[in-house]
């Protein structure tokens, strides 16, 4: 049952309805995804620390080196932490992050039909 | 649902609520992510920061034996702080490798011909990419580098102290 | 010698707090048909102590009197006179000092304004409020007194973070407490009418102008620490949901969903336990922001500096202010006499659960994605980051079918609607808006499979409500607060779809190419000025058939030493230029960012517009009363 709703979630979520300003290139997708670690609520693509000039070079570099998107995030992730990416993955720990604002709304849906008489 | 459950679950949300956020207050904004046993890449190559020879990080690690690495560089005033107790560590025969993080190699060779140079080998870092393969932040940051697997056993963000070093000790000893 | 009487006169007002709760709870248990003469009085004279003390740190920082610690760690001399005073609030003590402030003031005017309601009911609203101020007294007290003097006198102060110079974010925390402090009113108020059982119609008239004041002043409060980000923060963002924002945002949703359900309440003496709940989250939901912001339990831009102690303190006061709402609440459902009413599906009261619905759902895409990750970290160790990607992937799918339901929910009639027969005006109006958004969608390449629904509804939506100034029945609030969020909405979709940039490293003298237009690094002049030096550049920026010139700015403060970079911006009604530029090591190079936002300032109009139709509605109902 599980598995079921999470390849559902994991499908609806691929579509992905990113609506962020349209993004030019890969590595500034990328970069806009990743926190900078030593700023306060900045991306890495906002930031102009050292930190950032640096991890962008590096996300260059990984794109140059025919890597996919995924392979520079696990590799951060690696070294960082999942901390490091702003979408947090489907995975056990967040899975109820994703699905406790749908089975609310879910649940509330039915409160509403029980409230209200269909005639 | 009736009332008594409802009453009961919601006045037991509000004390699971409570305790989650009571405990977080005390959770330390700790960003080492020691639990990560991330792995160096050791075929990246570095120049030295002496001899402009190019080499292979792998070549300054001992196979059996974990390694010290720290990041540093001389404009960073913490760096300088820290750097007597690098002095005490290779003066405990602890081997050292320095990362030198976007400086001048001028400045950089004045700072330890100053301080003292306590690393067996000063690499260069001019981009900031090689910091960033050992997860590294800023500086300065020193790492306990497993020479077998080339794991990272511990990670210290900022400068040392000198209760860091009877653990970097401690850690070496028990890696050994 | 101002320290002094700060200082004493919180000690007088945490006295007559304790006064009015003892009064309070003792003279609503018995059966006085007035309200003592004296309530008026104290809380008057806690008022203006409140008010005295205020104003003696306001004049401590305007004659830079660095005895007081506060004043020493968030002023200087060399500040201009707006940002002394604006620096008293821009502090954790003295933002708390201004809660307590507004606190006691609302509490004053509820007291003149509600004359004519039950005595037990305003005894009793008394009570929770000075439960309430009392705490954040004791708090101030015990954990962040302003008044703390220093010894020796220090000469001169630590200086205020140049980022926080800026009049909108000077402005921005009084009218969000204004907003946060009237949902305090709303909830005592509403724990007082579930013991006094007078829930109903004639209750809902009286505190809707509370719930409308409140929602006028965060809805205000939220947008001008949109515009502050925007200007000041300089990376062309509107809104980075930020656990900060996000915590400013939260009340908004419930309060929003509030400000319907009252006029259920009102017009159909239905949905009352619905209403105190929705009461109570929405203080409850205020107050954590005040512990998540201060507590350090966040990371983020805007946390201010912190200490355990506080976090605790608030922490156990909004438990017990949350336990004691639950108790009353389940204590005294039994008061509340039952006059719901069958609903049926096409009726307002319907539309307005269903507004409701998606106000929770947006709320608690909000609160979780702001929590989760500090409940994660205490359960199993993990972080994570909770970002953009997140909020966006649950929240916009979810406003297809919201903005349907906008279009038609409004107008429905009150108790039961019939299915009107085939409206040949809805169709023109939805072919219009599929043309109109045929020629829009052409113009990008852009191709999300979820923008063609997106901007087809949300143009709908605002024909529809455009259409609505001519036909509906509906009131004149309504309508204006409707046209501005479906304003809002289309807005938010045509800068998100349509923006775009770039990004280089430019030398004096350089030319870069970007969407037909040139731009050009012509000179950067080195100045001082008061408080820092500035590097102000000039681009000049050259269309097909004009051009015009940009000066954005860097700052470089010494107290303390900061960089921060001011865009320069170019409004017109239907886009902005935004340049940004910082400094770079390598010698002579300046690295620029250059953003084009269409329609930018539609998304600040529409928000005025929102609270202006409220505003209305407020003015209005004092009308009807004279």
């Amino acid at each position: 049952m599980l598995k079921i709703i999470k390849l559902i979630l994991l499908l609806y979520f691929s579509l992905n309805f990113s609506y962020a300003a349209e993004i030019n290139t890969k590595v500034d997708q990328i970069t806009k995804n990743l926190r900078c670690l030593i700023c306060q609520g900045q991306s890495v693509y906002d930031s102009q620390s050292d930190f950032a000039i640096s991890m962008k070079l590096v996300v260059k570099n990984k794109i140059d080196e025919g890597k996919e998107e995924e392979e520079i995030y696990d590799y951060l992730k690696n070294k960082y932490g999942e901390w490091i990416v702003y979408e947090p993955e489907l995975n056990q720990n967040t899975f109820l992050l994703w699905s406790i604002p749908l089975i609310l709304f879910a649940f509330g849906g039915l409160l509403i039909i029980r409230k209200v008489s269909i005639k | 649902m009736s009332k008594n459950i409802k009453f009961l679950v919601s006045l037991l949300t509000l004390i699971i609520i409570f305790i989650i956020l009571l405990k977080g207050l005390d959770v330390s904004k700790d960003y080492s992510n020691e639990k990560l046993k991330s792995q160096i890449d050791f075929s990246l190559n570095a120049k030295k920061l002496f001899s402009d020879e190019i080499i292979n990080i792998s070549d300054l690690f001992d196979k059996n034996s974990p390694s010290v690495v720290n990041i540093w560089a001389s404009w960073c005033a913490p760096c300088r702080e820290e750097h007597q107790f690098l002095m005490k560590l290779k003066d405990m025969n602890i081997n050292i490798i320095g990362i030198n993080y976007k400086d001048s190699p001028k400045n950089a060779k004045n700072f330890l011909s100053l301080l003292g140079n306590p690393y067996s080998e000063v690499i260069t870092d001019n981009d900031g990419t090689k910091s960033i393969e050992f997860g590294a932040i800023g500086v300065p940051e020193t790492f306990i580098i497993s020479g077998k697997t080339n794991e990272i056993i511990k990670k210290y963000i900022g400068p040392l102290t000198s209760e860091n070093l009877i653990e970097i000790e401690k850690l070496l000893k028990k890696n050994a | 010698m101002s320290n002094y009487l700060g200082n004493y006169s919180l000690y007088i007002a945490l006295i007559a707090s304790v006064y009015l709760i003892f009064k309070s709870y003792l003279d609503a248990n018995s059966e006085n048909k007035y309200l003592d003469k004296n309530f008026i009085l104290i809380t008057s004279i806690q008022t203006i102590m409140i008010t005295v003390s205020f104003f003696s740190l306001v004049a401590a920082f305007v004659i830079s009197d660095f005895s007081n610690e506060t004043v020493f760690n968030n002023s200087h001399t060399l500040k201009p006179l707006f940002y002394k005073v604006s620096g008293t609030w821009g502090n954790h003590e003295g933002s708390l000092l201004l809660w307590l402030l507004v606190l006691s003031i609302f509490l004053f005017i509820f007291l003149l304004n509600s004359r004519s309601q039950d005595t037990k009911y305003k005894l009793l609203t008394i009570l929770f409020q000075q439960i309430i101020i009392s705490g954040f007294l004791v708090f101030i007290l015990l954990t962040s007194n302003p008044f703390k003097t220093l010894y020796p006198i220090p000469s001169e102060g630590l200086g205020l973070n140049p980022i926080l110079q800026d009049p909108a974010l000077a402005i921005h925390p009084p009218i969000l407490y204004l907003g946060y402090v009237g949902t305090s009113i709303i909830f005592s108020a509403s724990l007082a009418s579930m013991i006094s059982g007078n829930i109903g119609d004639k209750w809902a008239r009286h505190i809707k102008k509370w719930v409308l004041v409140s929602w006028i002043f965060l809805t205000i409060g939220i947008l001008l620490g949109s515009i502050w980000a925007y200007y000041e923060l300089g990376w062309g963002g509107f809104w980075f949901w930020d656990p900060v924002e996000n915590v400013s945002l939260m009340p908004w949703f419930c309060l929003t969903a509030l400000l319907h359900t009252v006029i259920v309440l009102q017009k159909r003496n239905s949905f009352k336990e619905w209403t105190i709940i929705l009461s109570i989250t929405t203080f409850s939901l205020s107050m954590s922001g005040t512990f998540l912001v201060r507590s350090g339990i966040l990371n983020s831009i805007h946390t201010f500096a912190n200490d355990p102690s506080r976090g605790l303190f608030i922490l156990c006061f909004l438990f017990i202010l949350i336990l004691m709402s639950i108790l009353i609440f389940f204590f005294n459902q039994n008061k509340i006499s039952n006059t719901a009413k069958e609903n049926f599906i096409l009726s307002k009261e319907t539309a307005i659960l269903v507004n409701n619905w998606f106000m929770m759902f947006f709320l608690s895409v909000v609160l979780v994605g702001t929590i989760y990750p500090i409940f994660l970290e205490v359960l199993n160790g993990s972080k994570i980051s909770v970002g953009p990607p997140f909020y966006h992937n649950l929240l916009i799918p979810f406003l297809i079918p919201f903005l349907i339901f906008m279009s038609f929910g409004p107008s429905l009639k009150w108790i039961k609607d019939k299915l009107k027969k085939f409206n040949y005006n809805i169709l023109i109006i939805f072919f219009v808006s599929l043309l109109i958004s045929y020629v829009i969608l052409t113009k990008t390449e852009n191709s999300f499979l979820l923008s063609i629904p997106l901007i087809v509804l949300s143009i709908y939506l605002l024909l529809v409500t455009i259409k609505d100034f001519f036909v509906s029945k509906s009131s004149i609030s309504q309508k204006i607060s409707h046209f501005g969020f479906s304003l809002l909405i289309t807005s938010i979709l045509l800068n998100g779809l349509f923006s775009n940039e770039f990004n280089s490293n430019m030398k004096v003298g350089d030319e870069r190419i970007f969407n037909e237009k040139v731009v050009k690094l012509k000179e950067v002049n080195v100045t001082d000025v008061d408080n820092y030096k500035s590097l102000k550049a000039s681009f000049e920026v050259t269309n097909k058939n004009s051009s015009f010139v940009l000066y954005p700015e860097v700052r470089i403060y010494q107290q303390p030493l900061t960089i921060t970079s001011e865009a320069d911006i170019k409004t017109t009604l239907f886009s902005d230029n935004f340049l940004v530029f910082n400094i770079l090591k390598d010698d002579g190079y300046y690295n620029i960012r250059y953003q084009y936002k269409p329609l930018m300032i539609w998304i600040w109009i529409s928000t005025i517009f929102i609270s202006f139709g409220g505003l209305l509605s407020v003015v209005r109902k004092n009308e009807q009363k004279y």
